[in-house]
């Protein structure tokens, strides 16, 4: 049986949906546009993207300057937001931002943010093809190298850092089907790699010397042979457990609630008849009904931002978004640890107000002046215009609502003349400001 | 250029980390080999909102939510407690600084550049060999009044010169690289409560390490003024309007996401609403007596909303944060030096005269602490190197206003130049636990036997 796929009416709400999750919210009209296609032209459109084109102002920093990601800090990150808000294949930049969760390494541990920019490469290059090739890049990519003590790993000091982690967090699971003795063994046969250091770049010329390498044989997974690097990564896919592990794991990052017996055991199947390849998976995962009539799920700062300002039409023109990103909990290129980012923590008091920090710094530059804006006095104009302004997000009846009646509320207090001159223009605002924090923009 | 040494280049980049680590509850990336794990870092954070008293509180360790709001009723309706206040000087400040040996001989050869000329300070009354650093006049002034007590040289034998080593040190306190509680977090899990965590509180958005605790709640709240909700062209009746709209943004709703979103907002909604009598407008709103210093640092600011929350009945116990200023002063120095104590001395004084304006410093008393000292002799760059014995004080109104240890003289440096002990930081956190907070020390302090208390209270 293969899995299940959505039937229901695949309308401008369902495209909304499919492009929060495969990517970063749709700019104004591109909802209607994609509904236009169908469920299976619109995953067809994000899963085989044309070439990437650019789309927007070009980025730059506070003081007009080109952005600088390998000079000025934390223009690496602003550099990926920039990537996120103008790319014309969102799933490739959202499968980007999951492989960045998914083998989460960080500046801090790194300490290159070349290194770090080049691991960002291959997650775009690689995102959506095979997954034992996407793992086997990884193992020999020298920000993982430095990160997970894999150049350190040397036939007479085995460290097991990399080789728990592959199985914990990257193939297998916590404790799924591996021992503490697969954990030593599996150190082993990953001994080789090396790099040098140069006085102005740091780490280079990470290579693999099988001088470091320990030739001898080795038993994982009850199995034995002189493994190496690359049977180690082989052995962790084609364990028995992977495929139940990897299809979990991926679904996650799309759908919040875990997937059910049967949908698993297609999604399983399906990895395993394409040989391990990530985009048939992906797409099972976007048509299936879960994604469409389950419930919403709470957006990453990333996308939160990036979709705001796509929406908005608005580029990356300050250097702002990297304190507030911090502040919301998701600082890019420095995820909390390997484990990555812990989605179950992203809202909470001090985020909250954090993303409130953001909605009013995305609508900023086209704050309405009071005294000369004019507007009508007519709550529902004006709500409309705040939608229109966002892009026509779809919202729910309560919180379209709750906007109207704070309009109205505040439209009723205007009692002199000035007030009601000047009144609309400051609820414009606050629609805005209340739209873009709502707890609707919050999920998707 | 500089000369400094090799991880202090690192130093505030590595303390970040550090932090940030402490925050998150989780594993530390290695930053040197073989340097101790942050304690706090097997915690849990959660973040609290304590309705009763309107605080967003990042919660550490193990509770109950709904227990909480309770318990810190409970805590403020009892008796008061004694607060303890520890204020952390980062990088090492420079003891030979601090309380200068002005009119040694020695002092001018080691410090041909760096030395404080006899006339720049005060005397220092209890040693005449000694004169205050001329930003520390504040502290000499409370120490005229009998409400400072000096450790001139305090430290503890074989001496770890490595920042991260030796703060865990003091903030474990044991020279004890794995042990993972802070010790006034052991002191809380001893002798507090399971459900009040405003009794250890770090005035950061981070968990100081030192009260890090294995049992018991801790929090972290930056101040509880920090919280504001500004929208871009709204102000006025229009502005409140909006603000009243959050609760009604914040209605439950089915789907469960959406749900947890709109919960945020409601409990956002209600912290907001909670403190706005503190964040009326800045130190207005916390109802200072007396005038703290102005400055971009929040120092000042945190110390009066300390105040402000003690005034205000809040059970706080055992508080930690960082004083302003970078004391790892390898290069540069006199500067540097001077404008960190300025500031942390004028809070400090202002500190102390809001809490007897309030009635209150009977109750309170505040350890300002370095990891270590600095070299005997300066560097080439304006600067010196990582010490040993540094300089700590204790300052209240109920502390006995005479040194704790002497000065030991600069004739008799150890091996490495560096001045040596004559207290220890873990007698004198012994003593803070049997006569301030009143506790057995043996169950606290690790070797606490071994250790003579000194009298800390008048």
């Amino acid at each position: 049986m293969p899995p299940p796929v959505y039937r229901g009416p695949f309308g401008k709400p369902q495209a909304e949906r499919l492009l929060w999750r495969a990517g970063f919210g749709p700019r104004p009209g591109e909802a209607e546009k994609l509904a236009r296609l169908g469920l299976d032209g619109a995953v067809h459109s994000l899963t085989h993207p044309r070439r990437e084109r650019l789309k927007g102002p070009k980025p730059h920093d506070d003081r007009g300057r080109p952005l600088a990601p390998y000079d000025r800090w934390g223009h690496d990150q602003l550099w990926w937001l920039d990537r996120m808000v103008r790319t014309s294949r969102p799933l490739a930049e959202r499968m980007t931002l999951i492989w960045h969760d998914w083998f989460a390494t960080s500046r801090e541990g790194v300490d290159s943010t070349r290194l770090m920019l080049r691991q960002n490469r291959l997650f775009r290059q690689r995102g959506l093809g095979s997954f034992p090739e996407l793992l086997t890049e990884v193992t020999r990519d020298p920000a993982m190298l430095l990160w997970l003590s894999g150049t350190e790993n040397t036939r007479w000091s085995p460290n097991e850092n990399y080789a728990r982690e592959l199985m914990e967090l990257f193939t297998l699971g916590a404790g799924r089907g591996y021992t503490e003795r697969d954990v030593r063994q599996q150190a082993r046969a990953l001994t080789g790699w090396r790099n040098s250091w140069s006085e102005s770049l740091g780490p280079v010329r990470f290579r693999y010397d099988k001088e470091r390498h320990d030739p001898g044989v080795k038993t994982i997974f009850g199995k034995r042979g002189r493994f190496d690097w690359h049977d180690s990564c082989r052995l962790c896919v084609h364990h028995r457990l992977h495929p139940s592990f990897f299809v979990t794991k991926l679904w996650g990052y799309f759908v919040p609630v875990p997937p059910k017996a049967g949908t698993k055991r297609a999604l399983e199947r399906l990895y395993v008849q394409s040989e391990y390849q990530v985009r048939p998976v992906v797409e099972a995962i976007l048509r299936h009904p879960a994604l469409y009539t389950g419930p919403r799920m709470v957006k990453p700062p990333a996308v939160y931002v990036t979709g705001l300002l796509r929406a908005l039409k608005r580029g990356i023109d300050t250097e702002s978004w990297t304190w507030l990103m911090s502040l919301a909990g998701q600082q890019l290129f420095y995820p909390p640890n390997v484990a990555g980012w812990d989605d179950d923590r992203w809202l909470d008091t001090a985020s909250y107000r954090a993303r409130w920090i953001i909605a009013s710094y995305a609508i900023r530059p086209h704050v309405l002046k009071s005294d000369k804006a004019k507007l009508p006095n007519d709550a529902a104009k004006l709500l409309r215009r705040a939608e229109a302004f966002l892009g026509d997000p779809t919202l729910t009846g309560h919180t379209h609502a709750e906007l109207k009646r704070f309009a109205k509320r505040a439209l009723s207090d205007a009692h002199s003349q000035w007030k009601k001159e000047q009144y609309p223009a400051l609820i414009e605002n606050a629609l805005r400001q209340l739209l873009a924090a709502s707890p609707d923009l919050q999920t998707c | 250029m500089n000369r400094s040494c090799h991880h202090c280049d690192e130093f505030s980049r590595a303390s970040l980390i550090r932090r940030g680590a402490a925050e998150a509850g989780r594993g530390l990336p290695a930053i040197e080999p073989g340097m101790p794990s942050p304690a706090g870092t097997g915690l849990d954070r959660r973040t609290f909102v304590a309705g009763a008293f309107g605080l967003a509180l990042s919660i550490y360790g193990l509770g109950k939510f709904g227990l909480f709001e309770e318990g810190i009723a409970r805590a403020a309706s009892g008796p008061a407690q004694p607060v303890l206040v520890s204020v952390f000087l980062p990088g090492g400040a420079d003891s030979l600084s601090v309380l200068y040996p002005a009119l040694d001989p020695d002092y001018r050869k080691l410090r041909p550049k760096l030395a404080l000329p006899a006339s720049a300070g005060t005397a220092f009354a209890e040693d005449p060999r000694l004169h205050w650093h001329p930003s520390l006049t504040p502290f000499a002034t409370l120490h005229g009044e009998g409400k400072v007590s000096v450790l001139p040289a305090v430290g503890y034998t074989h001496p770890d010169q490595s920042h991260f080593t030796s703060r865990h040190f003091w903030e474990v306190g044991a020279t004890d690289a794995r042990l993972a509680t802070g010790w006034m977090g052991r002191y809380l899990d001893h002798a507090g409560t399971k459900d009040n965590p405003l009794q250890g509180l770090s005035l950061e958005y981070q968990l100081q390490p030192s009260l890090a605790s294995a049992k018991v709640p801790v929090a972290a709240v930056a101040g509880p003024d920090d919280y504001g909700f500004w929208a871009p062209g709204v102000w006025g009746q229009v502005e409140e309007r909006m603000l009243e709209t959050l609760a009604p943004l914040g209605a439950r709703r089915s789907d469960p996401f959406l749900n947890q979103a709109a919960k945020a907002t409601a409990q956002s909604d209600r912290l907001r609403r909670q403190l706005a009598p503190f964040a009326a407008g800045s130190q207005n709103g916390y109802g200072s007596p007396v005038a703290y210093p102005q400055s971009d640092d929040s120092f000042p600011h945190r110390l009066a909303g300390l105040a402000a929350m003690l005034g205000a009945g809040l059970p706080l116990h055992c508080v930690a944060l960082t004083a302003p200023g970078e004391y790892d002063t390898h290069s540069d120095q006199p500067k540097a030096l001077a404008d960190g104590l300025d500031l942390t001395a004028q809070s400090l004084f202002a500190f102390q005269r809001d809490l007897e304006a309030r009635g209150l410093s009977d109750r309170v008393l505040t350890l300002v602490w370095s990891e270590f000292g600095r070299r005997g002799e300066e560097n080439g760059s304006d600067g010196t190197d990582h010490g040993a014995a540094g300089t700590a004080f204790l300052i209240g109104s109920r502390v006995k206003g005479q040194m704790i240890g002497e000065f030991p003289g600069l004739k008799n440096l150890d091996e490495d130049g560096n001045l040596r002990p004559t207290s220890d930081f873990r007698a004198v956190y012994c003593a803070l636990v049997e006569q301030w907070l009143g506790a057995d020390a043996d169950a606290i302090i690790p070797g606490a036997r071994s250790f003579a208390r000194p009298a800390l209270l008048s």
